[in-house]
């Protein structure tokens, strides 16, 4: 082949490939930071892809009563596979991400405390998932059985025992979510280490943007949580290969104390996730209002409190086991608890909000629909807190309507508000207003026509993980609502697609600073060059670009 | 020295603002805290499964029939906290020899504690039949000593080449912040015997 592609090809065409491969191998081999982001993104996006194509089978198996376009084995692995692709590998993924693209932006740094680790933690990352997907046609094993994981995102014991799952398939899910989360564990260290250490001059603690310390509390919450999550795999690997009884009820062991260890990493990764989601709001809110933050250090208080109560929470996912009263009323009050300082935020939003000169772009407008589905899913959640609702309505499709209120009506939605208004710094182009507004339109009637309509089956009693069910329950029409709103959401994300590629290609030039902001890393040029600064600006306040843009007016004397 | 030469510099050129100094110097000390908290948190699981198994096992042997007190590996391995941090000290004060005397010193120790738990398990598996899956005292004995003597022989390892490279003549006083946080690390693995003591042999038995 060597010997041929001189005489093959014209020198251009040699040169233009030899270009491309140049290229790739500067991405693959990249410490920076902001490589590092947007292949974050880039990838979580490709599982978001892959999830809800498995989310739209779920939803067409169910469509109506007693189909068969799935099997019920099938159904079993589609909805582990949807919900551990989405949490591990599109919603941590994206969440650490624009952590990694914007924190060191944010605080005025050059990179991230480690970039090499930085670099490790996102191929151990994206290794991780490939491993899961690999499953598909590596998970059969030596018994025959099985082909992706079927345990559910959870992998409740004694399902995950040898005698229940043969086969390599919850292996492939126990080993790829290990993986994953060492590649985790190494970018919260990093994303930590480089909040304390790196700031630039003048970022004291009090001036940080919000969206940092939200990255700096989940970065100190993962370093808590997900061990235990990486403890329990390996007892659970012990288990399944050398014969140990951890899980195992028959020789005394404990099914139970899976659920503990699993939610007592699984309930505040729902903040690690959700929190970010919080960050960027609180960015993008009051550039699009006019005015600075309402309540800075209520909402940094707040933020730290969920991160710490959150701790403390995650026994409500049990509420059904039999904990008993003492245990049962404790997780109850401290769930109730975390919606206080979830609500505080809630007011902060809106009272930056109120009399501010708002401006309803893209951003904004995922903003606001954000605002009203992050209440319902924060309704539900209080809802589900009071253990005999909870008991009533546990493992039916209320708490997956509330949880999808959480991860799509509100994480899903601030990432979108996040990629319209930071698009522009990473490309340097701005997204399309037209297809921006297409996209957030179709996707509110579509999410809110899936999940709105998705309470009504949980508090008629239709239970979750089913893979079909008879027509006299009057889930019927409820359902096929349901399936209604999906499509409308696949047009939605096309649409961004397509904005996106137009965009990349076409799209108006943003300038530095296309939104008129005020945290660094609109000081730079857009796209940032790889140092990110030719000068580090020195930080005076909360605003440093308002003080850079109005030397009269600094906002220093106003905090 | 020259950190905080700097550090004023930019200060009197910011006029007025109130400048941080440059803390970049932490940033190793902060990285290893950093995995040193997710290790405590990933070791605190696999104690409270020790402790919610404990008197659970439904067969024997039983931990009060087989175990014996470690005394002799614990000596050496908090005496080599004592030994790591002379090591550290001495090569920030630039005794190059010194240091490698005593990071010697503490491989020393702690490859007999490493031998100290080899013989251990040795005795355990041969000659009262007890592996991990013999009952719940073995599933969750083997887990939570393996997984401190695996850190015992990552620290090793770390502590091996800090004193091949002191007796090489390659480090040098300026590797002391790097060697200090080996040692940090190694005071961690140690703290971590504390515990995992308390609960296997003297809770536990």
């Amino acid at each position: 082949m060597s010997v041929l592609t001189p005489t093959m090809t014209s020198p251009e065409a040699a040169g233009a490939r030899r270009a491309l491969l140049e290229r790739l191998h500067d991405w693959v081999v990249t410490v920076d930071h902001k490589r590092l982001g947007i292949m974050y993104v880039v990838a979580g996006f490709g599982f978001l892809v892959i999830a809800g194509a498995e989310a739209t089978m779920m939803r067409v198996q169910l469509a109506w009563p007693g189909l068969h376009v799935v099997s019920p084995e099938t159904f079993n692995r589609l909805f582990t596979m949807h919900g551990t692709t989405m949490v591990f590998l599109f919603g941590i993924p994206v969440v650490f991400g624009f952590g990694n693209y914007l924190v060191p932006l944010m605080i005025g740094a050059r990179d991230l405390a480690f970039p090499r680790l930085n670099a490790f933690g996102f191929w151990a990352f994206l290794f991780g998932g490939l491993l899961l997907h690999f499953s598909v046609i590596g998970g059969d094993g030596l018994y025959g059985a099985g082909s992706a994981p079927a345990v559910g995102w959870f992998a409740y014991a004694p399902l995950t025992g040898r005698a229940f799952t043969p086969g390599n398939a919850t292996d492939y899910w126990n080993l790829s979510i290990l993986v994953t989360g060492i590649g985790t564990i190494a970018t919260a260290v990093n994303l930590v280490t480089t909040t304390l250490t790196m700031r630039g001059p003048g970022m004291t603690l009090g001036r940080l943007p919000i969206f940092v310390w939200v990255m700096l509390t989940v970065s100190a919450m993962t370093l808590v949580i997900l061990p235990p999550l990486s403890a329990a795999q390996i007892m659970l690997l012990l288990d399944r290969y050398l014969g140990a009884h951890f899980f195992d009820t028959q020789a005394g062991g404990s099914a139970v104390m899976w659920q503990h260890f699993f939610w007592f990493f699984g309930h505040p990764e729902v903040y690690v996730l959700m929190l970010p989601g919080f960050g960027f709001v609180s960015e993008i809110i009051p550039v699009f209002s006019r005015k600075v933050i309402f309540g800075y250090a209520t909402i940094v208080a707040a933020t730290v409190s969920i991160g710490a109560v959150s701790l403390s929470v995650w026994a409500h996912h049990m509420f059904a086991v039999g904990m008993g009263a003492p245990l049962n009323s404790f997780f109850a009050l401290s769930t109730m608890l975390i919606a206080v300082p979830t609500g505080i935020k809630i007011f902060n939003w809106l009272a930056t909000m109120y009399g501010g000169s708002l401006r309803f772009e893209t951003p904004m407008l995922f903003c606001c629909a954000f605002l009203f589905q992050f209440l319902c899913a924060g309704l539900t959640g209080v809802m589900l807190g009071v253990a005999p609702f909870n008991w009533q309505l546990t493992d039916t499709y209320f708490v997956v309507a509330h949880f999808h209120f959480v991860l799509v009506g509100s994480l899903l939605f601030t990432i979108f508000a996040a990629i319209y208004y930071w698009f522009p710094k990473v490309t340097g182009r701005m997204l399309s207003e037209r297809l921006g507004r297409w996209h957030f339109w179709l996707l509110v009637i579509g999410f809110n026509m899936t999940f709105i309509t998705m309470h009504g089956q949980g508090v008629l009693g239709m239970p979750r993980r089913i893979y079909t069910y008879q027509a006299d329950r009057g889930w019927e029409i409820w359902n096929l609502v349901t399936t209604l709103g999906v499509p409308l959401q696949i047009v939605a994300v096309l649409l961004f697609v397509v904005n996106v590629i137009v965009s990349l290609r076409s799209g108006q030039r943003a300038g530095d600073d296309p939104w008129d902001a005020w945290t660094l890393e609109w000081a730079t040029t857009s796209p940032p060059p790889p140092y990110n600064f030719e000068t580090v600006p020195v930080t005076t306040s909360r605003r440093p670009l308002w003080d850079l843009k109005h030397p009269d007016d600094p906002d220093g004397p106003h905090e | 020295m020259s950190a905080s030469s700097v550090s004023s510099a930019v200060g009197g050129t910011g006029g007025g603002a109130a400048l941080a100094p440059p803390r970049t110097q932490w940033k190793g000390r902060i990285g290893i805290l950093g995995l040193i908290v997710a290790e405590i948190s990933l070791f605190a699981v696999f104690v409270v499964a020790y402790l919610f198994y404990i008197g659970k096992s439904v067969n024997g042997p039983y931990p009060a029939e087989v175990l014996e007190l470690p005394v002799v590996g614990t000596v050496c391995l908090l005496s080599s906290s004592l030994s790591v941090a002379l090591g550290a000290g001495a090569l920030k004060r630039g005794h190059v020899g010194l240091s490698g005397i005593w990071l010697l010193a503490t491989v020393a120790l702690g490859a007999t504690f490493l031998a100290g738990t080899a013989k251990e398990w040795y005795r355990l598996i041969y000659s009262h039949g007890l592996t991990i899956g013999t009952n719940l005292f073995g599933t969750t004995f083997y887990p939570l000593v393996g997984l401190h003597a695996s850190h015992v022989i990552i620290g090793l390892f770390m502590l091996g080449l800090c004193s091949v490279l002191a007796w090489a003549g390659a480090l040098r006083s300026v590797h002391g912040e790097r060697v200090e946080i080996v040692s940090w690390y190694w005071h961690f693995v140690d703290a971590v015997w504390v515990v995992v003591f308390t609960v296997v042999y003297v809770i536990g038995r």
